[in-house]
């Protein structure tokens, strides 16, 4: 990737964690730890690896898209607004509000949003569907799956994990969101998952690790995923909770669903803009 | 007898238009043959998915295929595809609004002997509670053909239950009165002064048949409706066909919570209120044994429906 490329996606993904902040100040709600962690998973998906853009909704050879960890629903609505999918200032000002479509959970009366979500571990196995039916045409398209670490403590997960390595289903690439951090306190404390790695593998899927807040890194990772022919991939994007929002927000639990007060609020933007003046000055 | 389950009658339909139309796909948990579906996964492996023993994930993979233009066909036994797989049926199938069709099989108390873990007393009042969810009991082979033809010209989610044992023919190759989501009427000694109206659906429609020209030749006026609709319930056949009757009786191979017996009630009570009797399961582990001889038992059956009648004192 170019560095003005990644630079680009880079202040991006920031500027969208503005749009999380004020969608969860104004309607006095949302599940910003894991909105900040999984940001650049999806800009990378969505502005430079999938082939997708509202003209192409209904195109039969789209890529696929499935939030899993539909809780982090405001980071998503914030890239498919930048995307053109629907209104920003709409977002913004309606999001959970009464009789909103912008529902705390994905809701795919929405454009660009495939399937509802929020009841953890079905986006894996659904996407199993979607990679398995596209298979069968014989599309050449892909099927992206995001799920959460703490997730991962539903069967049905290890079901879907299961079955996309018996189909050997290549189309498809799943992503762990591995904050390590879930809402009772860490993901080693609350339902360990030490050998994700070795775990996952041994269902048949080839395992690549990233930095999860690395651009660069999950599109070189998403590059190298592609290139595997008999195996599905999952990529354990390593990351932090609250990335780019601070001391005062990251690699903390009780962010999980926190409404910044005013003072915090000041706080997680200023620390959004010295980030984004680091990124400017490189 | 008929030898041929409505199972069997699913399979044979789905074959029929699965040569044609290479969307339809079947998807089972290690159920095949149970479901009566090997021809169909010999015929068609490339219309047919095994997902293993995994009831939630099968549902889930069948939503996913129906996203991408499939038609699945998703089949398990009617006691885990209705609770254990429920959330996915809520959120995968009935809220993202997919195009699947959950076949239970061996539903009610098909498998008697096997205990409770094995019986679905509970999937019309569970299926029923969700939105945008369809729920179909078949009454017979015909039927059935019927019904899976209507299906599979909609894109709506629907919960179909068949049982697992043969069904007596209640239609016939040439004449089969079928109207999608509208009950089929029987009627018996219309000139008769008193009047009851039998409710049955699945396998105790033919139970409902059989008393029923029994009873108009006792002087009763019997209809029956065949209400293979439970959802949507066709209320306006029930209200048009309770006017003047003396007592309205549901039967059904359920629990007596949420399933035809309180639909009939409700829509009863809210219309014309008459006497009900409501026949069905007890809210209980059911006895073990054959269901022909759990039916026997609690008399889920002819008999039962003319004890009721007497009961009444209506003559």
């Amino acid at each position: 990737m170019e560095k003005s490329r990644r630079k680009e996606l880079e202040t991006l993904s920031l500027d969208l964690r503005k749009d999380v902040v004020d969608m969860i100040m104004k309607s006095g709600g949302g599940h910003i730890g894991g909105d900040f962690s999984v940001m650049e998973t999806l800009v990378t998906l969505y502005f430079e690896q999938m082939n997708i853009s509202p003209e192409k909704k209904d195109d039969p050879n789209r890529d696929y898209f499935i939030l899993s960890k539909g809780h982090s629903v405001e980071s998503y609505y914030a890239v498919l607004a930048k995307k053109g999918f629907f209104p920003r200032e709409e977002v913004i000002n309606t999001f959970s509000k009464f009789g909103s479509k912008f529902i705390g959970h994905p809701n795919n009366e929405l454009d660009g949003i495939e399937m509802n979500s929020g009841s953890l571990g079905h986006g894996l196995p659904v996407s199993v569907g979607i990679a398995l039916g596209c298979k069968k045409d014989g599309r050449k398209n892909r099927t992206y799956v995001v799920m959460g670490d703490g997730e991962l403590a539903e069967g049905s997960v290890w079901e879907g994990f299961m079955a996309a390595g018996h189909y050997k289903l290549n189309n498809l690439c799943a992503v762990v969101d591995r904050n390590k951090l879930q809402i009772s306190g860490t993901t080693e404390e609350v339902m360990t998952h030490e050998n994700l790695h070795e775990q996952v593998e041994s269902f048949g899927w080839n395992v690549i690790e990233a930095n999860g807040n690395s651009i660069e890194e999950m599109n070189n990772a998403f590059e190298e995923a592609k290139k595997v022919t008999d195996k599905p991939t999952c990529i354990i994007a390593n990351t932090i909770k609250g990335f780019g929002g601070g001391e005062v927000m990251e690699n903390k639990a009780s962010w999980h669903h926190h409404v910044p007060n005013e003072e915090e609020y000041k706080m997680i933007m200023k620390a959004i803009d010295e980030r984004k003046e680091a990124i400017s000055n490189e | 007898m008929n030898k041929i389950p409505n199972r069997k009658a699913i399979c044979d339909t789905l074959m029929e238009h699965a040569k044609t139309d290479k969307n339809i796909v079947a998807l089972c948990s290690d159920s095949r043959g149970s479901a009566s579906m090997t021809p169909f996964f010999d015929e068609y492996p490339e219309q047919s998915v095994e997902v293993g023993i995994a009831e939630q994930n099968l549902v889930s993979i069948s939503a996913g295929m129906a996203h991408v233009g499939k038609k699945p066909y998703c089949f398990s036994p009617a006691c885990f595809i209705s609770t254990r797989s429920y959330e996915q049926a809520k959120v995968d199938v009935a809220y993202s609004n997919t195009n699947v069709k959950l076949i239970g099989i061996s539903g009610g108390i098909s498998y008697g002997e096997l205990g409770m873990s094995h019986h679905s007393a509970q999937d019309i009042a569970a299926m029923s509670a969700i939105p945008n969810m369809r729920v179909y009991l078949p009454s017979d082979r015909f039927q059935t053909k019927k019904l899976i033809e209507a299906l599979l010209k909609d894109e709506k989610p629907a919960y179909v239950r068949v049982g697992r044992n043969p069904v007596e023919d209640i239609y016939s190759e040439d004449n089969i009165p079928f109207e999608m989501d509208k009950a089929t009427v029987f009627k018996y000694g219309e000139d008769n002064k008193k009047k009851v109206v039998i409710v049955a659906c699945g396998e105790m429609v033919s139970e409902a048949n059989k008393v029923a020209k029994e009873l108009s030749e006792k002087g009763i006026a019997v209809t029956v409706l065949d209400m293979y609709c439970l959802k949507p319930f066709d209320s306006n056949t029930l209200v048009r066909e309770i006017q003047d009757v003396d007592v309205v009786i549901s039967i059904e191979e359920h629990a007596p919570f949420g399933g035809l017996g309180a639909n009939v009630a409700s829509v009863v009570s809210a219309n014309k209120p008459c006497q009900v009797v409501q026949m069905a399961l007890p809210d209980d582990h059911v006895i073990t044994g054959k269901s022909k001889e759990v039916f026997n038992y609690y008399k889920l059956n002819a008999e039962g429906i003319v004890e009721n009648v007497w009961k009444k004192d209506i003559l």
